[in-house]
């Protein structure tokens, strides 16, 4: 034989054979059981639902067809609010009816002043979520509060506020209140403020504290030493986790209008189980191009304020 | 050293103003911004009215709905017959269970002539009940003259809802107690309730003669009417948690259920005091726990089966959108648009599609994370492609691996643990969202919890599942984080 091994080698390859089955056998123990857990899984999902997979899927591309206007100008009509050929008088052709009139032949298209309803939720809600964030995140960072009593009610208080499902919050609120903007309102802040909070704190503790020290130095107050040595580096990387925050809340503004916050996420939701096609085909693309409105211009003003640092993927 | 006079100064800042004065909007930006965002948000408060709406919620409700997150009541109503027998009666679903004999409640009993109408009210039950020309008429009564009887009644009820504040119902007034301070309300049968003094500032009467409602802060209150005092009495904690006033074990405490599991007669001869206990449990119907779990396992499976479907299909496509393995702009573009199509459509829409597709449940709500998620996942699956090192492929490519091989051996194994740590990051991220998707209708807990939380009553029951779905995604927040900093050698967050 011509590469016969030696009796040490022979050991060291054999005992890298059985290590290499017992590493197989695992993989194969947990791709099996992967493998058992999703097939229940599947199986538990199938038994919960309402309507079965096999026997919906057949009629999925019927309530597809719903959805396909009787012709594709209807869905710029039901956009914009122009009358439709088809009227009715029935809830699926009346699109001049929510015109929002701002004179009286001017007046702004009801999708078009809903969808706004909604970016100015979640940009007051950001607004409030950055305000609270802003100051909390000082009271929490180790480097600007030495008081660890202080600093772990404020990081307590903030991790509260995140734990709850904004859905939760928005329940609650719509409890309290009424129906309408407001609980949405309630419930995106406190999440925001959370969320921001916690962000911002990370920013402070990583900034350089020698502007810090220069203004202790000169027995410069704790504001003082704020407003001048950490806000001018830190401002930045909070606006960049402020627009970051935005986008997440013109999605979560949605949401929580489709579960009764208003805006257009209500109707939305309206539209599609009313299976009304060339208004949901509208309400669709016209958040679809919001929302990549708003990503590109947030990555773009992103980009500028603090490099291209903020783009590399989340690992 | 150098030392400048206050001339020299003047002097330089003359010679070259930009030095000494900083631009204009180094100095006034911050101010500007803070202006900028005040008046937005007073653009918004006058938008939305939130002024008006503010003013005009009744905060009240807000604390008593907080309060019932982690307290229960019971309601007794003590009635005040027209002779003055006082009776305590509960609802009928009460908490408190069958038999109650509370320990803050004291009655003193006494013997009373009373006048019986045993057939009278006989037949206008009977009458009251099913009122119909089709039925005879209600047989008059046996004896014109009503019957006495003597009999053991209430005379008096005290209710002790701290150790400063009592209420005492005797027949023909009520005393309230509470911090040194006393109300006497004499009260009648023409629902006439008339203080003796001036209202404490706990007490509150809209009109004079109407009934009072008496607080006690967090240990409940009481509503004062002519004939009938009916008590909320409040305590911190959740109500029959374990077994329901339907279940033979209710009122029994740890010890006696644990000694009839293990060793007791059969409460029911068909099973084992085990089994029944567990099947108790389970289905409370108050809390109804099982229901709950199986909810909440819907929610964690449809996080699951979304995100790891969403990763098996993004894993091939991403080798497509790369532009570093697939040389084709066009295959580039047209994957990395379907991915960007994917991803901002959204959970929300995706998820009102799949509800009406295939009806509230966790397929619609599994369908809608697998859909967003392959955008998503897609798109981060090929920015981490596209950053890898290119030597290792180009050193197995020049010992003539097939193509397949190349990426196997040469891109594997640089990407596999981003792909696999940013599969869990969404896992975790998704056992979130699909709490939120569930409410519009994707079924799981969040559709529990939202049905719960329309009908403004069952705090308990919220705050119970809320705090299992906090806990839930804490737990897989810590098994991600710890997964995932194994992978990629460092602590994450």
């Amino acid at each position: 034989m011509p590469n016969r091994l030696s009796d040490r080698a022979a050991i060291i390859e054999r005992h890298w054979r059985e290590q290499a089955r017992t590493r197989r056998l695992y993989t194969l123990i947990g791709g099996g059981g992967l493998i058992v857990v999703v097939a229940l899984s599947l199986v538990f999902a199938n038994e919960a639902n309402a309507g079965k997979f096999f026997e919906r899927l057949p009629f999925f591309f019927d309530f597809t067809k719903d959805l396909v206007p009787r012709d594709w100008l209807e869905v710029l009509r039901a956009m914009f609010d122009l009358p439709s050929p088809y009227d009715d008088g029935s809830l699926k052709y009346n699109y001049p009816e929510g015109r929002y009139l701002v004179t009286a032949d001017l007046y702004i298209p009801e999708y078009i002043e809903k969808m706004l309803e909604t970016l100015n939720i979640a940009l007051l809600s950001t607004v409030i979520g950055a305000l609270f964030g802003f100051v909390l995140s000082f009271l929490a960072a180790r480097n600007m509060m030495p008081n660890a009593l202080v600093r772990g009610v404020a990081r307590r208080f903030m991790e509260i506020l995140r734990a709850f499902p904004d859905v939760v919050i928005a329940g609650f609120f719509l409890a309290v209140l009424t129906l309408g903007p407001i609980p949405a309102i309630m419930a995106v802040s406190i999440h925001s403020i959370g969320a921001l909070g916690k962000m911002f704190f990370e920013v402070v503790e990583n900034a350089d504290m020698r502007p810090e020290e220069g203004l202790r130095a000169v027995g410069g107050s704790w504001i003082e030493r704020v407003r001048f040595a950490l806000v001018p580096q830190v401002l930045p990387n909070f606006a960049s986790y402020f627009l970051l925050r935005f986008e997440i809340n013109v999605r979560a503004s949605t949401i929580i209008g489709a579960v009764g916050g208003g805006g257009i996420g209500e109707l939305l939701r309206l539209s599609i189980s009313q299976g009304h096609g060339a208004k949901t085909i509208s309400i669709v693309i016209l958040l679809f191009g919001t929302i990549v409105a708003v990503d590109q211009f947030s990555a773009w003003l992103r980009r500028r304020l603090v490099g291209g640092d903020a783009f590399l993927p989340a690992t | 050293m150098l030392v400048l006079t206050a001339t020299e100064m003047d002097a330089i800042a003359l010679r070259h103003p930009h030095a000494v004065r900083p631009p204009f909007w180094a100095v006034w930006r911050v101010p500007a911004m803070a202006m900028a965002i005040a008046v937005y948000v007073l653009f918004s408060w006058w938008f939305f009215g939130i002024g008006q709406v503010l003013a005009t919620t009744n905060w009240q409700i807000a604390g008593s709905y907080l309060l019932q997150w982690v307290t229960y009541e019971y309601r007794p109503t003590i009635a005040i017959d027209k002779d003055g027998a006082i009776k305590v009666g509960y609802p009928r679903f009460d908490p408190i269970g069958p038999n109650p004999d509370p320990a803050w409640m004291s009655l003193d009993r006494g013997m009373m002539e009373r006048r019986i109408e045993a057939p009278a009210s006989g037949a206008a039950q009977t009458s009251g009940f099913v009122a119909s020309p089709f039925m005879a008429p209600p047989a008059k009564p046996a004896t014109e003259q009503p019957a006495t009887r003597r009999e053991e009644v209430v005379k008096r009820a005290e209710v002790r809802f701290t150790n400063e504040a009592r209420l005492v119902v005797t027949p023909d007034r009520v005393v309230v107690d509470k911090d040194g301070e006393t109300l006497t309300l004499s009260v009648n049968h023409d629902d006439e309730v008339k203080a003796q003094g001036p209202l404490p500032a706990w007490a509150t009467q809209k009109r004079a003669g109407d009934r009072v409602i008496v607080a006690f802060g967090a240990s409940g209150w009481a509503q004062i009417d002519g004939s009938s005092v009916v008590i909320h009495k409040r305590f911190f904690g959740w109500v029959n948690f374990i077994f329901d006033t339907n279940s033979a074990f209710f009122g029994k405490s740890a010890g006696e259920v644990l000694h009839l599991v293990v060793s007791g007669e059969r409460l029911d001869p068909a099973r084992s005091n085990l089994a029944l206990a567990v099947d108790d449990f389970l289905h409370n119907p108050s809390w109804q726990h099982l229901d709950v779990w199986t909810k909440l396992l819907e929610t964690i499976v449809m996080a699951f089966i979304g995100t790891l479907f969403a990763a098996l299909v993004a894993f091939p496509l991403c080798f497509v959108a790369a532009r570093n393995i697939t040389r084709n702009r066009a295959a580039n573009q047209i994957t990395k648009r379907f991915f960007d199509f994917q991803r901002s459509v959204d959970m929300l829409i995706w998820a009102l599609f799949f509800t009406r597709a295939f009806g509230p449940g966790p397929i619609s709500g599994m369908a809608a994370i697998f859909f967003t998620d392959t955008g998503s996942l897609g798109k981060l699956f090929s920015e981490a492609l596209e950053n890898i090192d290119g030597k290792p492929r180009e050193g197995v490519t020049s010992v003539g691996a097939a193509p397949i091989a190349v990426q196997r051996f040469g891109v594997l194994p640089q990407v596999l643990p981003v792909f696999v740590s940013q599969t869990l990051y969404f896992w975790e991220s998704n056992t979130r969202s699909a709490t939120i998707i569930g409410a519009m209708g994707a079924g799981g807990i969040g559709l529990k919890l939202w049905e719960a939380m329309r009908t403004h009553t069952n705090w308990p029951n919220i705050f119970y599942m809320v705090i299992l779905i906090i806990g839930t995604v804490f737990i897989f927040d810590t098994i991600s984080n710890a997964l995932r900093s194994r992978l990629i050698g460092r602590p994450q967050h």
